[in-house]
């Protein structure tokens, strides 16, 4: 005796989506998503070329100083260890090449995150929209959207960038938006009191209180696109995730622990030093301009301490 | 409090007028039932909608600390917040200058607020990612202002207020009196028409309070502001405003003068407020001051015992051709003298109690002690009028009648006598 309804009817819900994408989506609109795949690949092939181009030398010395300035003593000899490490174990390329997906992954995340984290801050209208969505983004699993992606974009290093931003962008636009709407009602009241446009509140007075709440979110993307990475090497995406994904498919366990060591030496660099960028802009307490300022020039001195402590 | 009965003029920096500000549920109604006079609790029991302010209107003249008074909830910060449009009214008539305000749109609204109003708020909401100087420059850099010429004004609103010292420093490092002390220049810095200060000193200590009350007046008497200044704390009111409202439940139960609303509270409510005031602080010489019945030299003796005990006072004072007083002779000296024998030169104290109109009673009673009239003077020191002692302590004691004109001319005219 049938007990259940699907005994009777299935809905072929699988069948329409395959439809629905195949027959509509692709045909019809996959010039307009190859289109938006150039800004993409200009940036990311610019970066890949620029950060092959470097010289090595260049970068044992460039990124432990950047460390240094913004992060402090400890994480700039982690810096230099990490670099020198990356390099003996042959693993260099597959490095930059993963940095300049992460790059371009992330610049596109604050460009399209931001300003719809500054929307939804200011519509509470907008934000309720993009709520199912983000939640969506951040719980749909990333090899659901693969294969669209693949049929949109085709495969390679670029699709895989997509993915990457798709997975990434949530919290950027969650922690934006969160930022600008802690900041203090009286101080939005004072700055309207004197005048101030919409555009002058933003600028001078929201952006800069919520900075610190944007970092976290930047942080927060940052690492969930490291977290992409082998994934993204799924659907023809080199670097790092390459070196683990071949390593799988042979079994050959050294390759792929390779790969792991060097993602998870970039995650642990990137993060500190964006955290440090986070807090500076806290910790200065002075105008945004001043700690950047710092950041330049004598920032390395004060968070040293602090973290020699 | 019925509308403002005084004819508008030039001389009329604000007026508002039937302004309503209703929050949720239906406006309509709730205006409706707010005019018919229901209480503010039943309304919102039943429309779940609250009058926040309800019907008020009112004035403030160039120049004039308007202060409204009332305990939190009554909706001053709402009021306050009505006149540039932080929040917005939902009904009613605001004129700055005779421009009426909700008729603005954006720009207007924007220009009206960098041009004419500042603000200074209870907790200072002073911006954390700016130094001092920055903070005050604040206002001036919405306009547009280059930066040199900001810098410069910024520092001499600092200056005003004695903290050009502390330009550079984020004002998290500084102690509340001073953050409200930059709050303060920083509505200075615009050079507003209109300053709207919502609780500014209610965060500060009691010492710092009536230091910044001191500073503010101080301020007020080189730059004569119009103000519009709310507290909670009635001594605040009657310390710093030339006239005070008392606001309750959206309304304004009384609005008066400090002397106005201490001699004479409308209800059982004001006369809460007032009981435990010390009324030596709120009262004024000018208040009590009548004319003086006085003699010159040349007078005979008898002369001055009749216009002495006509005016029925304890003592009689001597002016010269000018007015300016000379001395006192006591009523009960005269009377040592029989007529026409003697001088009164030889009976007049050159050693006689005065004060200046604008004296607070508190500061007199050591002259009171003497039992003579206390001579009123002028600026220029000639003699206004005098003060029987005894007036001053009825009208310590709670005597209206004592010292209280029966019209708001006769309020005019002693404010007029106040500041000569």
């Amino acid at each position: 005796m049938a007990d259940r309804l699907s005994d009777f009817y299935t809905l072929p819900l699988d069948d329409w989506i395959e439809v629905v994408v195949k027959e509509w989506l692709v045909p019809n609109f996959r010039p307009a998503f190859q289109a938006l795949q150039w800004p993409i690949d200009q940036l990311l092939g610019w970066l890949e070329d620029g950060l092959l181009w470097l010289p090595y030398p260049v970068f044992v010395a460039m990124v432990p100083l950047i460390a240094w300035r913004v992060a402090g003593t400890r994480v700039a000899i982690f810096a230099l260890s990490a670099v020198l490490l990356l390099d003996l174990l042959g693993i260099w390329q597959e490095t930059m090449i993963t940095l300049s997906m992460i790059i371009t992954a992330v610049a596109f995340c604050v460009m399209v995150g931001v300003p719809l984290g500054i929307l939804a801050a200011r519509s509470d209208r907008f934000a309720g929209l993009i709520r199912p969505v983000l939640d969506i983004m951040q719980t749909i699993p990333p090899f659901v959207y693969l294969v669209p992606i693949v049929m949109l974009f085709g495969v390679g290093i670029v699709p895989g960038v997509i993915a990457t931003i798709i997975f990434a962008l949530p919290p950027m636009i969650r922690l934006t938006n969160l930022g600008i709407r802690q900041v203090q009602s009286e101080l939005v009241e004072a700055g309207l009191a004197f005048g101030a446009s919409r555009r002058q509140l933003l600028f001078e007075i929201q952006i800069p209180l919520a900075l610190r709440t944007i970092m976290a979110g930047l942080n927060q993307t940052l690492m969930l696109s490291l977290s992409m990475v082998v994934i993204a090497a799924l659907i023809g995406a080199g670097g790092l995730g390459l070196t683990v994904f071949t390593g799988l498919g042979r079994l050959d366990i050294g390759r792929a622990s390779l790969g792991g060591i060097g993602i998870v030496l970039l995650a642990i660099l990137l993060d500190r030093i964006t955290q440090a960028l986070g807090e500076g802009g806290q910790a200065g307490r002075g105008s945004t301009k001043r700690s950047f300022r710092q950041l330049l020039f004598k920032g390395g001195r004060q968070h040293g301490t602090e973290d020699d402590s | 409090m019925a509308p403002d009965d005084r004819a508008p003029t030039d001389r009329h920096k604000v007026v508002v007028e039937h302004l309503f500000k209703v929050f949720g549920g239906d406006a309509e109604e709730t205006i409706r039932r707010a005019q018919a006079g229901e209480a503010k609790d039943r309304i919102y029991a039943e429309t779940h909608s609250v009058a926040a302010v309800a019907d008020i209107s009112f004035s403030v003249d160039l120049g004039e600390i308007f202060v409204v008074m009332g305990l939190s909830g009554s909706g001053k910060s709402t009021l306050i917040r009505c006149l540039n449009r932080l929040i917005e009214p939902t009904r009613g008539r605001i004129l700055l200058d005779g421009e009426d305000v909700l008729a603005m749109d954006a720009g207007a609204l924007r220009r009206l607020r960098a041009h004419k109003l500042s603000m200074v708020f209870q907790h200072f909401a002073l911006f954390p990612h700016k130094t001092v100087a920055e903070n005050v420059e604040f206002g001036l850099k919405v306009r547009g202002m280059g930066a040199a010429e900001r810098r410069d004004k910024a520092l001499r609103a600092l200056a005003q207020v004695g903290l050009e010292a502390y330009a550079d420093v984020p004002p998290d490092n500084l102690s509340g009196g001073m953050q409200q002390r930059v709050g303060l220049a920083r509505g200075l810095a615009v050079d507003p028409d209109i300053m709207l200060m919502d609780e500014p000193f209610s965060a500060l200590d009691p010492l710092i309070r009536r230091d910044m009350q001191d500073e503010l007046l101080a301020l007020q008497s080189q730059l004569h502001m119009t103000i519009l200044f709310i507290t909670h704390d009635l001594h605040e009111a009657l310390r710093i405003g030339d006239r005070i409202a008392i606001m309750k439940d959206g309304r304004f139960v009384q609005t008066g003068t400090p002397e106005e609303i201490v001699a004479r509270p409308a209800d059982d409510y004001v006369a809460a407020f007032t009981r435990d005031v010390d009324r030596g602080r709120v009262f004024r010489m000018g208040r009590l001051s009548r004319p003086a019945a006085t003699v010159t030299l040349g007078d005979a003796p008898g002369e001055a015992r009749r216009r002495c005990d006509d005016a029925a006072q304890a003592g009689i004072h001597v002016v010269d051709d000018d007015g300016f007083p000379l001395g006192i002779v006591p009523r009960a000296d005269l009377d040592v003298l029989e007529d026409g024998g003697g001088e009164l030169r030889a009976l007049m104290r050159r050693n006689y109690p005065a004060a200046r109109a604008d004296q607070e009673l508190i500061e007199l009673y050591g002259a009171c002690a003497r039992g003579l009239p206390i001579a009123v003077l002028d600026a220029a020191g000639r003699l206004q009028g005098c003060v029987d002692p005894l007036r001053i302590f009825a009208l310590l004691a709670g005597d209206a009648a004592a010292g209280m004109p029966a019209c708001r001319s006769e309020t005019a005219a002693c404010e007029a006598a106040k500041e000569p």
